[in-house]
């Protein structure tokens, strides 16, 4: 055997062996990621409670053994009105991105393409308003809704969806990231509808909308996400299961005594599952949409 | 930004055709202005009123509402669950924001390579990112469970014994750091894709230069890949810093600032006091505080940055 062969016979074992050390330190991370959701979901099936805690000290708790059933999911839906509370989530999810995207994307157009008085004082106002958290508004807010009225003669907006949707329709951030796309669309299109005489509402309906569909995507995933997870603003404005979503739900229902394992699994599955199932399907349009969150480097 | 349309627009003609855009405008903005002044500006600005109050939830007939000066600030100086509350937000930074972004850059660099199924590994670093926090909150809690707990079992198993088990959520040492590793756990993904989004906006011929130069993968990362990520990198820290001073959901769901304070955080004491003790003016002045600190933060991110990119 000559040196040169010798030489490249080591190169590449020492190849296979970078790459195999690669694949390693990516299943390792995998598993980090996976394994509080693969557990929760395994367990959530099995049916015997005592089963799901004693499995919890071994690798067991991994895996599908013992009996297995939907009889946690049923409880769910049988005591805790998971459908109802299902429901006021999707209610307030569609709601809220529905009338968002139409009411957000309207200021940023107008901002984007429109002349007019005020123009560069609301630009900085929204600019501003975007440092503002809601969650160091959220109390004075709350005392606020306590005393709105509503149609029918109700005087507080506590324990209702509305309470839930309107404050989160307008958002500065989203308003930025439309202004931001509209900026960038070439305007022929628009210069030449508007000779022929079109509105400007049909040239932001026929001619804007259909060119910014990955801006609206990146808008309704973003505003989606925050809807289905929010926390602290359903805990504080809602009192039962009627207009509760599910993340206050799960949390009522975690911190009830005794806790049973099982079914507060089967219930976060079940608010997790469907999520996942989304995420895999428009996976690119979730990954952009963070990415858009960033900065261009 | 409308001269253009504007310009095309006088070649139609006549200023009512000015009129009317200006009309349009303010037609397609009240919506929107009108929501973010309500639910936004006007509690905002009462936060800042209702800091110098003792205003309450449900008012007590007994104790009108009354201006007091800076007593609520005073009072928090020597308020422990504030302190402890604002101290836990520091050390969370301090360990939080450095761990979460090293190993979402190491994620990110991980992934950018082309190598075979990276999709896949993309999707399951990614996955706790749409997970419910409250949903996340109870899994760990079931896995920080202190007796047959699966996080004590795998102590148990690498160390022969010889570690735990911890009583991780009720110990007063134990339990923030707990909650940090699940939030670390639950961010990277979000982190790494910004920061894949930066790799891939850096130009290849400078790696292929570096290459030509004989420079190893370790030289290249130091003085190539981070300084090309200077501006994500600040982002990812700074964005990071303020999502860490809004920590709330795990904590309330998990142990509601205990024991003794020792999870306590800023947003926590905020709710418990104006929420739960109807303290409305005292909370509105932590919140005062809160809000302080995240403008400091974002002033830093926007003068720092780029002047376009600034706020995004």
């Amino acid at each position: 055997m000559n040196i040169s062969s010798a030489y490249s016979t080591e190169y590449r074992v020492r190849k296979v062996l970078n790459l195999a050390l690669k694949y390693l330190v990516l299943v390792l991370l995998a598993i980090f990621f996976l394994f509080p959701i693969v557990f929760m979901i395994v367990s959530s099936l099995k049916v015997n409670e005592a089963q799901v805690v004693s499995d919890m000290s071994s690798l067991r708790a991994f895996l599908p053994v013992g009996e297995i059933g939907f009889q946690n999911y049923r409880d769910v839906f049988d005591n805790l009105e998971f459908g109802q509370l299902m429901g006021n989530s999707v209610l307030i999810m569609l709601f809220t991105i529905g009338i968002g995207l139409f009411v957000n994307s309207m200021l940023a157009y107008a901002l984007a393409r429109l002349r007019f008085e005020g123009r560069e004082l609301i630009l900085s106002f929204i600019v501003a308003l975007i440092i503002i958290p809601f969650e160091a508004v959220a109390i004075p807010l709350l005392l606020l809704v306590n005393k709105l009225p509503w149609f029918g003669g109700a005087t507080t907006w506590l324990d209702s969806y509305h309470v839930q949707i309107i404050p989160f329709i307008a958002d500065a951030f989203s308003i930025f990231l439309f202004y931001q796309f509209f900026i960038s669309i070439p305007k022929d299109l628009e210069e030449a509808a508007l000779v022929d005489g079109a509105s400007l509402f049909r040239i932001f309906w026929n001619i804007i909308l259909p060119l910014s569909k990955p801006i609206f995507a990146t808008v309704a995933i973003l505003q989606a996400l925050a809807s289905w997870n929010r926390f602290m603003w359903p805990l504080m404005v809602t009192r039962g299961p009627d207009h509760r979503p599910l993340t206050v739900g799960i949390q009522s229902f975690f911190g009830q005594d005794p806790r049973i394992w099982g079914d507060l699994l089967a219930f976060a599955s079940m608010i997790t599952i469907p999520v996942l199932i989304v995420f895999l399907l428009f996976q690119k349009w979730f990954v952009q949409s963070v990415a858009r969150t960033g900065i261009k480097g | 930004m409308g001269d253009a349309l504007s310009k095309s627009r006088k070649r139609v003609k006549t200023s009512s055709r000015e009129r009317e855009e200006n009309r349009m405008a303010w037609l397609f903005s009240a919506p929107a202005l009108l929501l973010l002044l309500v639910f936004l500006l006007i509690p905002f600005i009462m936060a800042i009123v209702l800091g110098f109050t003792n205003q309450r939830l449900i008012p007590n007939p007994n104790l009108p509402t009354k201006f007091v000066g800076f007593r609520n600030f005073i009072r928090l100086v020597s308020d422990d669950a504030f302190l402890r509350g604002l101290l836990n937000n520091f050390y969370f930074v301090a360990v939080v924001v450095p761990l979460q972004t090293g190993l979402a850059l190491a994620l990110a660099i991980l992934i950018n390579q082309k190598l075979k199924a990276m999709n896949l590994f993309r999707t399951v670093y990614f996955a706790p990112v749409v997970t419910s926090m409250t949903v996340i909150a109870i899994v760990w809690a079931f896995l920080y469970n202190p007796g047959e707990g699966l996080i004590n079992a795998f102590l148990a198993a690498i160390s022969f014994g010889k570690l735990g088990p911890y009583n991780w959520l009720l110990d007063t040492k134990l339990v923030f750091p707990a909650i940090m590793l699940l939030s670390i756990w639950q961010g990277a993904g979000f982190q790494m894709v910004i920061y894949l989004a930066g790799l891939q906006d850096i130009p290849g011929e400078l790696y292929e230069a570096a290459d030509v130069d004989g420079a190893n993968k370790w030289q290249q990362f130091q003085h190539i890949t981070l300084p090309q990520l200077r501006n994500t990198s600040i982002f990812v820290i700074l964005s990071t810093t303020i999502l860490a001073f809004k920590l709330f959901d795990q904590v309330k769901v998990m142990t509601n600032g205990g024991p003794q304070n020792a999870s306590m955080t800023t947003m926590v004491h905020i709710v418990n006091q104006g929420f739960g003790e109807l303290k409305v003016g005292y909370a509105s002045a932590i919140s005062l505080v809160f809000f302080l600190i995240v403008l400091i933060v974002s002033l830093i991110q926007r003068k720092v940055l780029p002047e376009e990119r600034e706020v995004a």
